[in-house]
């Protein structure tokens, strides 16, 4: 019988900001003296307006979302007090892009349900998309190269040049389509084994963007020939373990150029992002899908006697999902310069998974906040900060070895000591205490196991 | 589709998409499995005259399936009992080859050790991988799993993939991040005898020679004795088994428990045959033995062995003729046709999860 549910029980919300508040003293401490200070600083300001928030209005929906929108705003002067090729923006856009993952990951996981561990399938797709539409990988195509919507010098050269705008409408229709693809054969599953088969889809297009150099466009069964008159003559699908590289920079109006030095309008193109995603989420999530996908998720037969169609619904939470990932996928193979075959692997899925199991599952502020905080864990902790501490005490390794060791740590720690995540939705943490109720003895299987899935 | 598949059982009068569906689902399977061989069958046929090639792919395939189903047993076991995929299963098998491979050096067995000291120090080393790993499996469902007993069950199999990544990197931190070569103690590909042109090697030999006592052993002792007893009242009711006296709790320890020992053999006998070991083997061979308990029927002991059998020959078949790199692509095609089609494997009776 799991003590700290109990706990939970008794102290109700308290606990909520006696976990931020020790994050937030803790947190900052470590950055500090990791000579982190300005970062610190930042990280307590985030933390500290939040647990101010929380005590003032305990779990008050209007003040959650007036957070949001200030922590966003907050956002968006950040960059102009920050230096334009810094190592922060550079990290900060790379979480901000980690933040739409989880958030898209949030809705197939968090809202409906369905535990999807290949979610690094839509990264690779969307990715991909950048890497097909905005480089010069196909070089045979349309003779001298086909350029759409783009101008200056990405125009002349040979390949596929889309407007970004574009490439990231067609990722996200790419990856709807595969999302609901790989949905499919789940719909008659449950729980485990949707984990399973869409691991399985994960690792297969893993294998496909690893082994795509061998495959000919050209040689396609039926389409072959209409797709090679497109994509020009000896075109394979990726180009393996090389990758595309380099692929287009983003040019939008009204922002400075995009420059590898230049961070800032990345920084901003990755916070829109954010905005839609945090928009739909939203939206949806108070939608009449959204409390379908709720009902769902806490009892999938209740849910289709009420008149919830359970394919249409499972299959709107894929394809939403994925479409998020597609879109921050083919933001990420700009900014990274490079579709690489080997980014695409099962841990990426878990990172992400990580990140929304953080901050609580269907929550979506504390998605956010799991995915800003493990994403600096991960891209400036680890490696930066505290790479050569093992080295320090005498024990041979480096840190950015087992960061995911760490993530694992994390998911099992969250998992038995605080399962609602560190911002939970309170839904989600009814239904998580909820079984405690039923099954108080020395074994709570019984009920709680079996019945709620019967 | 709940009611959809209800609606197809009743006695109404059946229409033809219905009959079509129930031969798919009662015969799809066999026959996507069986054409692979075949087809590559009637090719080698074609072009040589003989079935040499797919022979030897069959004998290689079905020494490494008796690795996978090794495996594939924990999986089922534990899948039985409590309904859960023991993400960390692989990772339990790969320490149990990091175990023996490091336990070959404590006792500092190596090429030139001489038959019976060779016997006696691998009998020794199966027994320290098999107690290696089936304590560290009992130490996770202590620690991760039964805490979560009265959770969702997305909870437990969320830990399991973290136990997964822990021990991974304990993998790491042991032989460093990339595959090492260890002695060839048994000279695993030496040629011990052949049959009808196709070889049969030293570790074909060993794989099947150790696996199948290893299962005898175990099938009799769930199906014998009075533990054994006690797990499948367990499996088939935790609740009522409990008013009968069984002690749940111990039981439950006792499946990972005898999990971990196969698991820990199949370590040994992995390191043996392919005389490389490395951290990521773990994750590998927990999809395939995944895949190999569903093939069969999760939850069916023979089921897994079968399944085992028959996905160690699909992938050395796809390894000879599709090309070694696509070989997890075929394996995980497979297992999503099986989830498609045939959810309950080929053994298995139908379950809640997979109805």
């Amino acid at each position: 019988m799991s003590g700290a549910a109990a706990t939970l029980r008794r102290t109700g919300g308290r606990t909520d900001t006696r976990t931020l508040v020790t994050l937030a003293v803790a947190l900052p401490i470590t950055l500090w003296i990791a000579d982190q200070i300005e970062m610190s600083i930042f990280m307590a300001f985030v933390l500290w307006v939040l647990i101010a928030v929380r005590t003032i209005f305990h779990s008050n929906d209007k003040v959650q979302r007036a957070t949001v929108v200030a922590l966003l705003l907050w956002a968006i002067v950040l960059p102009f007090f920050e230096e334009e090729g810094g190592g922060f923006i550079e990290d900060a856009t790379l979480a901000l892009a980690y933040t739409v993952f989880a958030l898209g990951l949030n809705i197939i996981v968090g809202f409906a349900g369905l535990l999807d561990l290949g979610y690094v399938a839509f990264f690779a797709l969307g990715s991909l998309t950048a890497g097909w539409f905005m480089s010069s990988f196909f070089a045979n195509a349309g003779g001298n190269g086909v350029a759409i919507l783009v101008s200056g010098p990405a125009a002349e050269l040979p390949g596929i040049h889309m407007n970004f705008l574009l490439v990231l409408v067609i990722a996200a229709m790419i990856c709807t389509i595969a999302g609901m693809i790989i949905g499919i054969p789940t719909l008659r599953l449950r729980g485990d084994y949707i984990a399973i088969v869409t691991l399985a889809f994960g690792e297969i297009i893993g294998r496909i963007v690893i082994n795509g150099d061998e495959v000919k466009l050209g040689k396609v069964p039926l389409l072959g020939g209409p797709l090679e008159d497109v994509v020009g003559k000896g075109a394979t699908l990726t180009n393996g373990r090389q990758g595309i590289t380099p692929v287009d920079k983003i040019k939008l109006p009204f922002l400075d150029p995009f420059l590898s030095l230049k961070l800032r309008p990345w920084y901003f193109v990755a916070l829109a992002l954010v905005f839609v995603a945090l928009f739909v989420n939203y939206r949806l999530r108070d939608s009449r899908l959204g409390r379908a996908w709720i009902a769902l998720r806490e009892d999938e037969v209740a849910a289709a006697s009420m008149g919830v169609p359970l394919v249409r619904t499972k299959l709107m939470a894929y394809g939403t999902g994925a479409a998020f990932g597609g879109m921050a996928g083919a933001f990420l193979g700009s900014y990274l310069n490079t579709v690489n075959a080997d980014q695409f692997q099962f841990s990426f899925s878990i990172f992400v998974l990580s990140m929304v199991i953080l901050g609580g599952l269907g929550s979506i502020e504390g998605v956010m906040l799991g995915a800003i905080v493990l994403s600096f864990i991960n891209n400036n902790l680890i490696p930066d900060v505290f790479n050569d501490y093992p080295s320090k005490v005498g024990l041979d390794f480096d840190l950015t070895e087992l960061s995911f060791g760490i993530f694992g740590f994390l998911l099992v720690i969250m998992m038995v000591l605080r399962p609602e995540g560190l911002i939970p939705e309170r839904r989600r943490k009814l239904e998580l205490t909820e079984g405690v109720g039923v099954g108080d003895t020395e074994l709570g299987t019984g009920e709680a196991m079996y019945e709620a899935k019967a | 589709m709940e009611a959809s598949t209800d609606a197809a059982r009743l006695p109404v009068k059946a229409n033809t998409w219905d009959t079509v569906r129930r031969y798919i689902g009662e015969y799809g399977l066999i026959a996507l499995l069986l054409v692979m061989p075949v087809v590559y069958g009637i090719q080698d046929l074609s072009d040589t005259g003989n079935l040499t090639r797919l022979g030897e792919n069959i004998v290689a395939g079905v020494s490494n399936g008796a690795i996978w189903a090794l495996v594939a047993l924990g999986y089922t076991l534990v899948y039985g009992i409590i309904e859960l995929i023991n993400f960390a299963h692989g990772e339990v098998f790969m320490i149990g080859s990091l175990t023996s491979a490091g336990f070959f050096g404590t006792i500092g067995l190596t090429t030139s050790t001489g038959t019976m000291g060779l016997i006696l120090g691998l009998a020794l080393t199966l027994v320290v991988a098999m107690l290696a790993s089936g304590s560290l499996n009992v130490m996770i469902e202590r620690v991760g799993y039964r805490p979560l007993r009265s959770a969702p069950k997305l909870a437990p199999l969320i830990t399991a993939i973290g136990f997964s990544f822990i021990l991974q990197n304990v993998g790491i931190l042991w032989i460093a991040g990339s595959p090492r070569g260890i002695p060839d103690l048994i000279n695993a590909q030496k040629e011990l005898f052949s049959i009808g042109g196709v070889s049969i090697t030293n570790g074909d030999v060993l794989a099947i020679g150790a696996t199948i006592p290893l299962v005898f052993l175990l099938t009799t002792f769930v199906s014998q004795s009075r533990l054994g007893k006690a797990m499948r009242a367990t499996a088939q009711d935790p609740e009522a088994a409990r008013l009968m006296g069984i002690n749940v709790d111990t039981t439950i320890s006792l499946t990972f428990l005898l999990g971990g020992l196969m698991a820990g053999a199949a370590g040994l006998i992995y390191a043996l045959y392919q005389t490389t070991i490395w951290y990521l083997q773990g994750f590998q061979a927990g999809l395939i033995a995944f895949t190999a308990a569903v093939m069969g029927g999760i939850g069916n002991l023979q089921g897994a062995v079968l399944g085992g059998f028959i996905i160690g020959i699909i992938q050395q078949i796809s390894d000879n003729r599709i090309g070694g790199e696509w070989t997890n692509a075929v394996v995980f095609a497979y297992l999503v046709l099986i989830m498609v089609f045939r959810p309950q494997g080929l053994l298995g009776e139908e379950t809640r999860e997979a109805g």
